[in-house]
């Protein structure tokens, strides 16, 4: 373990068009999350109560899993590519648009129609038309399409030790790197 | 694969119009594209039950048809009309208005671009250059070039279409494609007589250092000692005649290397001109086929001659389809001079005949290797080398592949000997250099120029003022600035194929490499990764700049494209895809600095756009049915204007 | 070629000499001396395609593809070069934004070469935009299932097919980036050819496509074959 920097790093995290889990798998580094604690500090982040990214300031780190399937997915992951030194796409989603994106050969048209017109069960189904709902994007797309990436993490989800490696790298001033055995697509 | 669609042809009627298309030629698999290309001409497309009854005859799996069908862009596996009409798309037809002519055409028939009308009367599309663009902008009805285009003619066009008037009814003049020769010297200058270079070769002793380094006889049937051959190549070495395809490989050591090519039992070797012309903006041996054929093809027979081939092929782009007529009338005009066919010239065993084989819309099939592919009837990729064509080409047999115009010269060097030649050009570069000159000038043609020829020269001669640059040798070659101009056509300076294309001040630089990005990415064979795709990531770049979405980024991102083509290509293509964005980047950085519009990365498509669907399906416009496609600090959402009015990437003035 | 009878002719690889027989290639000299190079489009008991470009190395000083090219005595090689690995990782992320890779709902995730082969040289992301393209999925098959959003038109199933099974199932058309595998048949399904679960071409393609049916994520994550050892490993202990 390298010796902890003065100032905790300052980390954001989010979920857009993902599953949490990836999420799911950052708290999967079980004790060494004391470790992780004693270096960094959350910011926005479902395990925070923060819910404007870089509101107290600019973050060091942010983490970002799932693609984007919608306006709100955009409008965030803009926020978090404003207020982040290093924006970190996790996960499969993140990364090639994952599971949401298999809809990608149909037309989003016909998507809505299907789900609220024809599908079963939904007599007279009207598609929702309420300003706070977001709009889904004809296609589904991984965040680099969108804005810059500065890392990636494979794996749906990547395993704790992966992202914890990850992590350790960047405090440590080094570039990222996933060996055999933590890179991992699936 | 559309099944269950109208076949043009009821079933009997097919097998009248293949069965003769299949015995001329000889129902041999290896004659597959010259079939396909003849049973579309038949029966309108290429349907399943046109394919059923090749697959039958040819006996070869049916994947392997469509294979091949699929990999060409002029055969159709789906209806596309009884007249199929193709714009020529090169930079130049861009700048003579070809987009609005093509839209014109398309109102006037009720039409959308690449779709066919639901009566199946006609489709109308685009393709790679057709190399008219002295006479452009141009297109191919069915095949058939038509130049000169302007509003009346297309309105003529599409009352003729309209009206189904047979394409043997329309007016000739439609189809008169000029010589425009504006400058000629030896080679289109030659009144040599058939027959000329063949009776000096053969009469020629064979020179000393060429007897002593090469006693072999090769020649099967000629008697051993006789000196023709031997002197003839010691002629074509001694002229230092390199290649004017591009490569510039000197054509003595290629004949050689090829006649030297051990020959198992049963193999012979093959001479194949290589008139695929499909660099855009060349169409130098356009007008040596039409106006010279004589010579080229004489070209071909003393190399025959040399070699001890017997036979040989001419492979002509699918786009000069109009002159296949007048070329075999001149084969066969040489057949019944005993210029063709068994002892030629009473030479006993001098037998030598050529077939013409024509492409089908594959820009790639002129590098030499993939040509053979498609002679053989497969699909036009590249082979690996080695083994070059020289030991293991058509057939796997020896076989040399030149120009038209390396075989023209070829056969004045016969005529006249290789000290005669030399003596023309600079010291590396021997004889002359046909040039395809068209864009911004006065005089667009065929211009013929000893080699050493400055291209200010030819700016001067063609009537090009005002020149801001001038690509020579096409997308895959250089582009010049003013700077430059003093610059020498000679294989020690500009090495070209012979394209010779000028823009003037009003010209955007950008757009031109962008036009030639969608050409590669459109021609790209597919065979290797890094061309297949990163030909089309190139296009899609600089469509991204052209809709203002550029940032450094993606200048850093099409640099890095531009290596990874060059190192990782298969083939000349591919090495060369990248030439023209590279040339203007170096030359005309302004053009692109203009197009980073963003600072910072920006996505590729619009993502306002990309929520139209949905709002026209919710019915919503508030200002959260919106996206900026750029973000803005404080991230306040609205519609921003200027991305939605942007012309597509269609669009574009060059 | 060497002239000392009793000395095999060699060439050198990252600076190690590797001997070689006559006609043997670079990458088949190099797997005979133990050194991996990268390759997708490749299996030794098919003819060499040279398409996929992964093995691309260094020879004197140039690229070529050492699955193709023969070795010659005193060639001088570099294969597992930054520049070299650089731009194979490029050319696996342009193979991964041209077809639609969903690794984690993919059968073949964890026996995948493309797969591998891109964890191997540490590609975390594909970097370029998505063409995400639109090609269905052909199910008509009793044995077999053909998933083409996964092809990366390697040719293997072409070759095996008429090579080895004697049958042309499979076969390229299109061009470009519109190339495409196409089936033997007219209404251009896998059901309706002589194909057989038994076939050559049914277990030689490297990635996801031809997949037998019913047997899916039949071994756990954890016991596949790259999860047992990276891909430079087992290429040289199964010789492929
Ligand atoms: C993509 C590509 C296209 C080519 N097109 C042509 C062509 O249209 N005509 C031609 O003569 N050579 C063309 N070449 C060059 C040929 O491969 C070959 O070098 C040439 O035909 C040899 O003839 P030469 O030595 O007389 O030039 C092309 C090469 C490449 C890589
Ligand atoms: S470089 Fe392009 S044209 Fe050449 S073989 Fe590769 S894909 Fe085909
Ligand atoms: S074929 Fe390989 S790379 Fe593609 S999705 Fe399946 S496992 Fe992933
Ligand atoms: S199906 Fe598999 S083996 Fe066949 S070409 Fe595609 S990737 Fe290669
Ligand atoms: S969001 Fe993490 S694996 Fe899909
Ligand atoms: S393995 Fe050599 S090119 Fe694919």
């Amino acid at each position: 373990m390298n010796a902890p920097p003065k100032k905790r790093l300052k980390v954001a995290t989010t979920s857009l068009a993902g599953c949490f889990g990836c999420h799911m798998s950052l708290l999967d580094i079980d004790e060494r999350l004391f470790d992780l604690l004693k270096i960094v500090e959350f910011d926005r982040s479902p395990f925070t109560d923060i819910k404007a990214v870089g509101a107290a300031g600019p973050c060091d780190v942010g983490i970002v899993e799932g693609g984007l399937c919608n306006a709100e997915n955009v409008q965030v992951l803009r926020e978090f590519r404003q207020h982040c030194k290093v924006l970190i796409a996790i996960g499969a989603c993140a990364i090639n648009g994952g599971l949401p994106a298999q809809r990608n050969h149909l037309e989003l048209g016909a998507i809505l129609e299907e789900v609220y017109h024809a599908g079963h069960g939904l007599a007279n189904g009207t598609i929702p038309n309420d300003p706070e709902l977001p709009l889904p994007l004809d296609r589904v797309h991984p965040l680099h399409e969108v804005v810059r990436i500065d890392v990636f993490i494979p794996g749906c989800p990547p395993s704790a030790d992966a992202i914890w490696q990850v992590l350790t790298d960047l405090i440590a001033g080094r570039p990222p790197r996933l060996g055999y055995g933590l890179l991992q697509y699936d | 694969m559309v099944l269950g669609n109208p076949e043009s042809h009821a079933p009997d009627r097919l097998d009248e119009l293949l069965q003769p298309i299949l015995t001329r030629w000889g129902s041999a698999a290896r004659n597959l594209v010259q079939i396909l290309r003849e049973a579309q001409e038949a029966c309108d497309w290429l349907s399943p039950g046109v394919i059923d009854r090749l697959q039958r005859a040819l006996g070869v799996p049916r994947a392997k048809i469509e294979g091949v069908a699929g990999f060409y862009a002029f055969f159709y596996t789906q209806p596309r009309g009884r007249y199929r009409v193709l714009f020529s798309d090169n930079v130049t037809d861009r700048m003579l208005g070809n987009r609005a002519l093509l839209d014109r055409l398309c109102r006037q028939l009720w039409i959308e671009p690449g779709k066919t009308s639901e009566d199946g009367l006609v489709s109308v599309a685009s393709t790679s250059c057709t190399g008219l663009c002295d006479q452009g902008p141009a297109l191919l009805v069915n095949g058939f070039a038509v130049g000169r285009l302007d509003a009346a003619r297309i309105d003529a066009i599409g009352e003729l279409i309209r009206d189904a008037v047979p394409l043997a009814d329309w007016p000739a003049e439609f189809f008169a494609v000029a010589d425009n020769v504006r400058r000629a010297d030896i080679l289109l200058g030659s009144a040599m007589a058939p027959g000329d270079a063949l009776r000096a070769a053969h009469a020629r002793a064979p020179s000393d250092g060429m007897l002593a380094s090469n006693m072999r006889s090769w020649r099967e049937g000629l008697p051993r000692g006789v000196g023709g051959p031997d002197a003839l190549l010691d002629e074509i070495k001694r002229a230092n005649l390199r290649g004017r395809g591009g490569a510039g490989f000197i054509a003595g050591l290629k004949w050689e290397a090829c006649r030297n090519a051990p020959l198992a039992p049963g193999q012979q070797r093959f001479v194949v001109c290589n008139a695929d012309e499909g660099e855009p903006g060349t169409f130098k041996d356009r007008v040596l086929l039409s106006a010279h054929a004589d010579l080229v093809f004489e070209g071909m027979t003393v190399a025959a001659y040399a070699l001890g081939a017997r036979r040989g092929f001419l492979y002509l782009r699918g786009e000069y389809r109009y002159l296949l007529d007048r070329l075999q009338a001149v084969l066969a005009r040489r057949r019944a001079a005993g210029l063709l066919g068994g002892n030629i010239l009473g030479i006993p065993g001098a037998d030598f005949e050529i077939e013409i084989h024509v492409g089908a819309g594959a820009y790639v099939c002129g590098e030499e290797s993939a040509l053979i592919e498609s002679l053989e009837g497969k699909r036009g990729t590249p082979r690996n080398r080695p083994p070059f064509p020289v030991t293991n080409g058509y057939l796997d047999q020896p076989t040399v592949v030149n120009n038209v115009e390396t075989f023209a010269a070829a056969a004045l060097v016969a005529l006249n000997g290789g000290d005669w030649f030399r003596a023309i050009g600079t010291g590396k570069s021997a004889g002359t250099k046909l040039l395809s000159v068209s864009g911004d000038c006065a005089r667009p043609g065929v211009y013929e120029y000893p080699f050493g020829v400055s291209v200010a020269e030819v700016l001067a001669d063609c009537g090009a003022v005002d020149a801001q640059a001038v690509q020579v040798g096409g997308p895959s070659g250089v582009c010049l600035a003013p700077d430059e101009f003093a610059r020498r056509i000679a294989f020690e300076d500009i090495p070209t194929a012979g394209a010779f294309t000028v823009f003037d001040r009003t010209r955007d630089m950008f757009e031109v490499a962008r036009n030639f990005a969608h050409f590669f990415a459109h021609e790209s064979c597919g065979f290797c990764t890094p061309c297949r795709v990163g030909t089309s990531l190139l296009r899609n770049l600089m469509d991204k700049l052209h809709d203002g979405h550029g940032s450094p980024y993606d200048f850093a991102e099409i640099e890095k494209l531009n290596r990874l083509l060059q190192a990782m290509s298969h083939c000349g293509l591919g090495h060369t895809a990248c030439n023209p964005v590279l040339d203007t980047i170096a030359r005309f950085r302004p053009a692109y600095a203009r197009r980073l519009e963003r600072e910072d990365y920006t996505p590729a498509f619009d993502l306002d756009r990309a929520l139209a669907p949905a709002r026209r399906m919710t019915g919503r416009d508030d200002p959260g049915a919106h996206l900026q496609t750029v973000a803005e600090a404080g991230g306040e959402s609205g519609a921003s204007p200027g991305c939605g009015a942007r012309e597509d990437s269609e669009g574009g003035r060059v | 070629m060497s002239i000392n009878p009793g000395f095999a002719p060699s060439f050198s690889l990252d600076g190690r000499q590797v001997p070689f027989t006559a006609g043997q290639t670079i990458i088949q000299a190099a797997a005979a001396a133990g050194i991996y190079i990268p390759h997708l489009c490749y299996r030794p008991e098919l003819k060499p395609h040279g398409s996929c470009k992964l093995c691309t190395v260094k020879v004197n000083g140039r690229q070529a593809s050492s699955c193709t090219l023969q070795a010659q005595a005193g060639m001088v090689v570099e294969s597992d070069t930054d520049e070299l690995n650089d731009e194979r990782r490029a050319l696996l992320q342009m193979l991964f934004v041209e077809g639609n890779h969903f690794c984690p709902s993919c059968e073949k995730s964890g026996d995948c070469k493309l797969q591998a082969t891109a964890c191997e040289l540490g590609m975390t992301s594909p970097h370029y935009d998505h063409f995400f393209p639109s090609r269905p999925v052909d199910a008509s098959h009793p044995d077999v299932l053909l998933d083409f959003n996964r092809c990366i038109l390697c040719s293997l199933c072409v070759r095996a097919s008429r090579d080895i099974d004697g049958k042309s199932v499979f076969a390229l058309s299109g061009r470009g980036i519109g190339s495409r595998l196409i089936v033997n048949a007219r209404s251009g399904r896998l059901g309706d050819t002589d194909f057989s679960a038994a076939d050559k071409a049914a277990s030689v393609c490297p990635v996801g496509v031809i997949l037998p049916k019913r047997r899916g994520f039949a071994v756990p994550i954890g016991e596949r074959t790259y999860d047992a050892a990276p891909i430079s490993v087992v290429a040289l202990r199964e010789g492929e």
